[in-house]
Order: structure tokens, then C-alpha cells, then sequence
């Protein structure tokens, strides 16, 4: 079964449309990269992934269901995750902040929900932080949180916009190699603008601007090295030339 | 000092005191967290309206005032899910607007010479008993309300967008919060008045803010200091017969700087 199947799919907040004609397939443990100019669409093509807009024509399918009916198997990851550092919260309550699935007691926490939640963070490799307050975290290990959150309803899908904005670039390669672990068992779909690091993890890459442009990273293509700074033109003209190999 | 322990009324001013300590420490660390410490001004004066409002009809006080507060609060958790780039315009609207109806309200009344200066700065040796009812359903209301739907509200509190992704009713406990601090205000205009609620809504909250991982923690550390400067501040306006509103955010903003003082030096 695909992961995500969207057809035709149209979309607009007013009168001017902001997506056109989208088509796009996601297979299972694909590592799909979202791309493109800022206003571009992304964003809205995440938040219609995530069930909280709705296409004005055409299909969208994530794991044969309209998103709305499987938010337990898709797990989000927001792009700001800077927002709130002073507020008294411990890592672990993050984290079961994602949790839906289990039946909750009338005061506190369960035990099924505390052991949810600290393999979640097992996963991310942030387990002895549990009890840690959240402001006193890096970015980068913020982010771990937040993916550990994402985590916990056991998502097929995981989604994640802009992951490694805020973060610096040892941060940023921790969080892109987690994913690639994470990858062996669940499809990760992408926002970002971190292209040099995309081009080394991601298997498609799909560019927005309005419309949808699909890429295939096969395995000759080479991927930049870290130092490489790409902009988006270079980058396109780098992933055509690819197709043609 | 032992002897005004005797009297009725200190009793009752200690009971009220440490009961609307209670309620601000939750209330308070919630008003904070999200960011509606200047909301929470504007909703305390706002109420001056009900004041004036009960004055002039001759019903209860606290009556006039929960019905402004909570009508104010909706109307703010409206503009706060709808124009929320326009609060501060709203804000100063409700603050200048209650005031100004309470005002007339009052001069309208026959014959009635209201002590404007007790409800600005609060007359805990005036609280009677069924304030203190009021106050002790209040209390009870919100701390079980609040303990309840802790996870909720520390949801919607902390990351509001991924709370309502996670199904969780965002305007709903955006809306709750508000008028739960709105009742708040109310209660604690009795003890430090309206123009001082402020600051018993953040300074021990400030405190607890730092010493805290939790916001539970935050709540409970709130109350007991809120507790501490009431009590150390009703003593001081008993010895030298000092405004006992005005006294409490003293002795809570005196803690303050110590405790700021004392925090750098450790560092």
C-alpha cells in the first residue's frame, strides 16, 4: 500500500490558487524531501497531509484513508520548536504530550503511558533527559524531543517541517541521521531548505512552487559534500541533469 | 499580636487571604505561562464596572463583578481566536470602558458615597462570611476544574497547534483559562484591589517560575508564597496600620528583588 496518494489535487485560500494539479505517490519506508521558494506551497501541502485543510478539488489518500481518519499513524513534527523555552516542563511530559492512544487516568500519568513515552526517547537517544525542564536543552536536542513526541503514537508516517532551522550543523546531522534510522521502519516526509543535507538522506525530492515537481535520487547521483552550499537553482539544474543519467 | 487572632475579622482575613493565595498561585502560573499577564489587567479593570453596576441596583458586589469579568473574559478569548493581532486595541478598550461605566454608574446612585479606595486597593479586614463561601466555592471549583484537565491545559498551554492536532478542543480551554482567571481576579480584588491584582497574579509566579520543572510544581510553589507574602503582609499592615493591599505587593516585590539578588550571586 502506498504511504500517500494525491491526484489532481487543487487548492486555494481565496480567489488565486496556491497548489495546482498536484500529483504525488509516497510508497512505504520512502524518504520523501519537500523543497521550494518560501510561499511556495509547502506548508499548505503538510497541513492538507495533516487533515487540517482540505484540497478544493481533486484526491488525497494517506494510508488509503483521508488524512483527517489516521492522525494516530502520522506523526508531525512542528518547525518552530524554540517557542516557549522558559515554560516549566519536563522532557518526559512533552513527549506524552503525543500520546493519544492510551486511556487516561483521572489525575497524572499511567505506567503504560511513562514507558511509551521513555521509549520514544530511547529511540531519539534522549532517554536520560527525562526529567530534565526543556529550556535547558540545545536545539538540536530539542528537536530529538520533538520527534521522540511524534514518536509515541508509533506513526507509520512521519512528518516534519523544516527540522534542523534552528539548529547548528552538528545538531542538524545528528537529527538527519536519526531519521535515517527511523526510515528502516516508517516513511519520513520532509520540509526543508537544508538542501546539502537533503540531497544525502533523501531518496525522492518533490519541488513546490504551485505546482509539483517530482525527482528521483537514483544511486549514481552524488550527493554535495557538508562544506557545499547549493541555492535552489543550482539545485534544480544538479537533480535535471540526474534524471538524465 | 496574638490578640488580634481573636477577632472575627483577622480570622476571616487570614482564611481569605490564604484562599485567594491558593487560587492565584494555579491561576496565576497559567496567566503567565500563556502570556496574559496585561489580558488579566485589563479584565481586573474592567470590573469596576460591575462594581458600579451592583452599587446602583443594590445587588451583591461580588455578583456585579463576576458577571463583568466573565463577560469581558469571553469577549477577549473572541478576540484572541479571531483578531488576535489586534488584542492590545481590545485590551485597553474593556480596561477604559468598565471603568468608565462603573464611574457612572456610581455617580447615577442616590445619595451613595462609595469608598472607591477599597476596591482599587483592596479591604481584606472587611471580608464577611458569605465572601468567604463565595470564595471557598471558588477555590474548590477551580482547583478541581484545573487538576481534572491538567494534561489539557498544559497541552494547550505549551504548544496550542499540536494540541489541536492531537484532537484536544483549543478554544474551549483557551476560553476556560480566561474566564477561570476572570473569577480569580474577582476574588483577589478583595484582598490587594483591582489595581494590584496584577501583581499578586505574577510575582510569586515569577518566583515559582524559576524553581520550577513542572507547571503543577509551578502552581503549588505559587500558592504557598502568594501565601507567605499575604500573611507577612497583613501582619505588617496590622502593626503599623498600613493599607494591607498595598503592604502584601510590597513584601511580595521586596521577596522578589532578594530572591533575584540572592540568584545572581549564586551564579
Amino acid at each position: 500500500m502506498s504511504a500517500v496518494i494525491i491526484k489532481n489535487l487543487y487548492f486555494s485560500y481565496k480567489k488565486d490558487n496556491v497548489l495546482e494539479d498536484i500529483n504525488l505517490e509516497v510508497n512505504e519506508r520512502d524518504f520523501l524531501a519537500i523543497i521550494g521558494p518560501n510561499g511556495g506551497g509547502k506548508s499548505t501541502l503538510l497541513k492538507i497531509l495533516l487533515g487540517l485543510l482540505s484540497p478544493k478539488s481533486g484526491t488525497i489518500k494517506v494510508l488509503g484513508e483521508a488524512p483527517h481518519k489516521n492522525l494516530s499513524k502520522i506523526g508531525y513534527v512542528p518547525q518552530n520548536t524554540n517557542i516557549n523555552i522558559d515554560f516549566p516542563i519536563k522532557v518526559i511530559e512533552v513527549v506524552m504530550m503525543g500520546d493519544i492512544g492510551h486511556k487516561r487516568p483521572l489525575f497524572g500519568y499511567s505506567q503504560t503511558e511513562i514507558a511509551c513515552a521513555l521509549g520514544a526517547l530511547e529511540q531519539v537517544g534522549m532517554q536520560e533527559y527525562a526529567d530534565r525542564k526543556i529550556g535547558s536543552l540545545s536545539g538540536g536536542q530539542r528537536q530529538r524531543v520533538m520527534i521522540a513526541r511524534a514518536l509515541c503514537t508509533h506513526p507509520k508516517i512521519l512528518l516534519l517541517d523544516e527540522p534542523t532551522a534552528s539548529i547548528d550543523s552538528t545538531g542538524q546531522k545528528q537529527i538527519y541521521e536519526l531519521l535515517k534510522r527511523l526510515n528502516e521502519h516508517i516513511t519520513i516526509i520532509v520540509v526543508s531548505h537544508d538542501i546539502s543535507i537533503i540531497l544525502g538522506y533523501a531518496d525522492k525530492v518533490a519541488y513546490i512552487n504551485k505546482t509539483l515537481t517530482f525527482h528521483k535520487i537514483n544511486s549514481t547521483f552524488k550527493p554535495p559534500k557538508d562544506t557545499e552550499h547549493f541555492c535552489e537553482v543550482e539545485m534544480l539544474q544538479l537533480l535535471s541533469q540526474n534524471k538524465e543519467m | 499580636m496574638l490578640e488580634a487572632l481573636s477577632y472575627h475579622f483577622i480570622q476571616n482575613a487570614l482564611i481569605a487571604g490564604v484562599l485567594v493565595s491558593i487560587v492565584s498561585g494555579v491561576i496565576g502560573s497559567l496567566v503567565v505561562v500563556n502570556r496574559m499577564v496585561f489580558l488579566s489587567g485589563g479584565i481586573a479593570h474592567t470590573t469596576y464596572g460591575g462594581i458600579g453596576l451592583a452599587i446602583f441596583f443594590g445587588f451583591p458586589i461580588f455578583l456585579g463583578t463576576s458577571l463583568f469579568a466573565v463577560g469581558a473574559a469571553l469577549f477577549m478569548a473572541y478576540i484572541t481566536l479571531h483578531q488576535k493581532e489586534r488584542m492590545d486595541t481590545f485590551i485597553g478598550l474593556i480596561w477604559a470602558v468598565g471603568m468608565a461605566i462603573g464611574i457612572i454608574f456610581i455617580d447615577l446612585t442616590p445619595g451613595y458615597h462609595v469608598d472607591l479606595m477599597s476596591y482599587l486597593f483592596g479591604s481584606i479586614l472587611a471580608v464577611s462570611k458569605e465572601d468567604l463561601y463565595y470564595m471557598s466555592a471558588l477555590t474548590i471549583s477551580i482547583v478541581g476544574i484545573v487538576s481534572l484537565r491538567y494534561r489539557d491545559i498544559l497541552a494547550v498551554s505549551y504548544d496550542s497547534q499540536y494540541a489541536s492536532l492531537r484532537g484536544i478542543n483549543v478554544p474551549f480551554f483557551y476560553t476556560l483559562i480566561l474566564v477561570m482567571s476572570a473569577l480569580t481576579v474577582v476574588i483577589a480584588i478583595k484582598v490587594v484591589g483591582l489595581i494590584l491584582v496584577i501583581a499578586l497574579l505574577t510575582i510569586p509566579v515569577y518566583i515559582a517560575e524559576k524553581l520550577s520543572n513542572s507547571l503543577g510544581k509551578m502552581m503549588l510553589l505559587s500558592g504557598l508564597l502568594s501565601s507567605i507574602f499575604t500573611l507577612v503582609g497583613l501582619y505588617f499592615s496590622y502593626q503599623y496600620n498600613l493599607t494591607s493591599g498595598a503592604t502584601i505587593i510590597i513584601v511580595g516585590a521586596i521577596s522578589l528583588l532578594l530572591f533575584l539578588g540572592i540568584k545572581r550571586l549564586i551564579k
